[in-house]
């Protein structure tokens, strides 16, 4: 137990604002997205993430924005179990064939108002996996999005970003 | 001299011929009439030969039908049988008997290809989900990629428990976290389960397909993103088999800069599992801990070689990114820094009594069942299993830089942890040694033509474990094939036979101990 209260104490808070990876321009954001969040979303937006055929590199960054470093609950962001109470579907990939129906589904039981972004470059345009038997592409193709963001995969920033620009 | 070569050679006598079409830089491959396919593999199961892949290919363009190959290993050999079938005969014996690990691959070979395996005992599609048309044969040359594919009414079989009491927990293909999709169907009894069967292929993105539409370069960056958690081993795997395929050498300095690049991936990836192991046991302190020493390596990364995951930096014939005096200085810093905090993470781990109470004989998998199973990298590691490509089939630098690997026995989900522990600093170790001693010059050479007809097979030891690319040119120098076997198609097998015994809720930390690729077991 003394062991893991000295690392605590030893690591501090580390969350840091976002200046380092980009520039002064996401802390004003960044505020003004909690602003929004308590004003729009009552302090917090609930997100689903649906994996629609990705190949799980976009899937390591977004848990990046959950690490201590990023913080993303500060903002109010915070990932839900279930679509049904989700505000936003964060869906990545290009959606493959067999996962279509899944994806349809939980769009369907998110409830209105719903919002959904396409991240990473699969999920924004087919990326390197393209349109095939297999593979249908953006995810556009299968359900309406609001946002994308794109990058293979996007960097933590680049997603909290997009996210911000999308419920501002 | 190859002693699995000999095993073949005197169980089928004359029949085996040796098949050149294999590059001799990568493996030794026999070519065997089909009828003894099966007969062959028996000697090789006798000798203690493990299955590390069984593909086909389509090869009418070379009038051959179908070539059946199955890749063996022992210990510091890879040997790789090779029959055919007619095109109006696609069939082949099944290897199922001796080696158990061949019904997926057989399952997939059937369901893809449409080449059956006479003698399998479970004849339902794998990957190919039931609302496919079962004509549609997607690594068939006749077969239309670009067309979308129509749905069918299906059902799939599953596996059924019955009895009092018995109940059935579906879970899938969406799960609860942000991870990737698949199906898991559990039988249980109270707590405890019976059965646990997966349904993968969720995230079947036609990669396979893919890569014969594209030119060897191009078709790296594909590579890279079969398993994006793994992109470095399975570029480096596609590369090396690409070279052997080839011909071209690759200059020194880039060789040890792909052995920085692999170290690197081995070194994040298991910080973040480590996080997530002590998460699904409820210990959110050590995950957010873990975590944060890897975001600082993904920092690094982007610094110094531009990419956070490291993709598309291993290319054919070389390497995309180098490293200046400054940026070796930047990472032995790193990796004091790193050395130190993780010490003291892993102590916490080892002495908090509430973890090792879920992570101590959870979720066993046996070593006769990892033997069976023909499971691969730390689960196999962590199950007795003494397996490493760094150590059994070393490509420079690993030849030159000793690699210990940790191996352990108990096969639950702390052997997995530890081996996790002991293989990051064994990175640590291997990463200053490369940093001091590597060679100046160039970092990249010209591919060299590849020719119709040859084949190259390459095998890398991912952070995940053995990752195997087997690539064969066409007709007109293209690619013709490229088969890929991540360590998940071998790795899935082993989830599914430890959880036995074991209760529901535990599941979840089995899961994170064995961390197993969807994207690359779906292809
Ligand atoms: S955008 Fe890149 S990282 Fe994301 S799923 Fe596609 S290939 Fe993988």
């Amino acid at each position: 137990m003394i062991r893991i209260l000295k690392q605590i104490f030893r690591t501090g808070i580390v969350t840091e604002p976002l200046a380092p990876v980009a520039d002064h321009e996401i802390e004003r954001v960044g505020a003004e997205l909690s602003k929004v969040i308590k004003q729009r979303f009552r302090g917090s937006l609930a997100i689903r993430q649906v994996d629609a055929g990705s190949c799980n590199g976009c899937e390591l960054e977004i848990h990046a924005i959950n690490n201590p470093l990023y913080n993303c609950e500060r903002f109010g962001i915070q990932f839900t179990a279930s679509p049904r109470f989700a505000d936003l579907l964060l869906v990545t990939g290009p959606v493959s064939h067999n996962m279509e129906i899944a994806l349809r589904r939980t769009y369907d039981a998110t409830p209105t108002p719903k919002l959904v972004i396409a991240l990473g470059d699969c999920g924004c345009n087919g990326g390197v996996f393209g349109e095939s038997y297999a593979s249908i592409g953006p995810v556009s193709k299968v359900i309406p999005v609001d946002a994308c963001i794109p990058g293979c995969p996007p960097t933590p920033a680049a997603i909290l970003l997009g996210i911000l620009k999308l419920i501002t | 001299m190859s002693r699995l070569k000999d095993i073949v050679v005197a169980a089928l006598g004359k029949d085996v011929k040796p098949d050149d079409t294999l590059s001799p830089a990568s493996v030794i491959s026999l070519f065997i009439p089909r009828e003894q396919f099966a007969e062959a593999t028996k000697a090789l199961k006798n000798e203690y030969a493990l299955l590390a892949a069984e593909w086909a290919t389509d090869e009418t363009s070379f009038s051959r039908g179908f070539g059946i190959y199955a890749c063996f290993r022992k210990e510091m050999e890879y040997l790789i049988v090779r029959t055919s079938a007619p095109v109006d005969d696609p069939t082949f014996p099944s290897l199922t008997k001796k080696f158990a690990a061949a019904f997926r691959f057989e399952r997939q070979i059937q369901s893809l290809m449409g080449v059956t395996a006479i003698g399998n005992p479970d004849s339902r599609p794998w990957i190919k989900h039931e609302d496919w048309p079962a004509d549609a044969w997607p690594l068939r040359k006749s077969f239309d990629a670009s067309k979308p594919l129509p749905r069918v009414p299906g059902e799939y079989q599953w596996i059924r428990v019955k009895g009092e009491g018995i109940y059935e927990i579906p879970v899938g293909p969406v799960h609860a976290g942000i991870i990737e999709p698949g199906h898991f169907r559990f039988q249980a009894m109270g707590e405890d389960v019976i059965n646990l069967e997966e349904k993968l292929g969720y995230v079947h993105k036609g990669i396979e397909k893919r890569f014969e539409s594209l030119s060897w370069h191009e078709a790296s960056r594909l590579a890279g993103r079969v398993s994006g958690d793994s992109t470095v081993a399975h570029s480096l795997a596609y590369c090396r088999a690409v070279e052997a395929l080839t011909g071209s050498p690759v200059p020194d300095r880039a060789m040890w800069l792909r052995a920085l690049f692999l170290e690197r991936e081995r070194i994040a990836n298991h910080l973040g599992d480590l996080g997530a192991i002590c998460n699904d046991v409820a210990f959110a302190f050590l995950l957010y801990q873990f975590s944060r020493l890897r975001e600082i390596v993904l920092r690094a990364n982007l610094k110094l070689f531009g990419h956070r995951l490291l993709m598309d930096r291993v290319v054919p014939g070389g390497v995309a990114a180098n490293i200046d005096a400054a940026g070796i200085q930047a990472i032995h810093q790193e990796l004091d820094w790193l050395a130190r905090e993780f010490e003291r993470l892993v102590l916490i781990y080892d002495e908090n009594s509430s973890v090792e109470d879920r992570v101590r004989d959870t979720g066993v998998l046996k070593p006769e069942q990892a033997r069976d199973l023909c499971v691969v990298g730390y689960v196999a590691r962590a199950s007795g299993l003494n397996l490493d490509c760094r150590i059994h089939q070393p490509f420079p630098p690993y030849d030159r830089i000793s690699v210990n690997v940790p191996v352990l026995v108990s096969g639950d989900v702390h052997a997995r942890a530890w081996v996790r522990v002991e293989e990051v600093r064994e990175s640590m170790r291997i990463i200053r040694e490369v940093l001091n001693t590597l060679p100046e010059g160039g970092i990249m050479n010209p591919l060299s033509d590849p020719g119709p007809d040859r084949a190259g097979f390459a095998a890398v030891e991912g952070w995940r474990g053995e990752t195997l690319y087997w690539v064969q040119s066409g007709p007109k120098g293209e690619i013709n094939r490229c088969m890929v076997r991540d360590p998940s198609s071998l790795n899935w097998l082993g989830l599914e036979q430890c959880i036995h015994g074991n209760i529901v809720p535990d599941f979840p930390v089995c899961n994170k101990s064995f961390n197993q690729s969807y994207s690359g077991h779906d292809l």
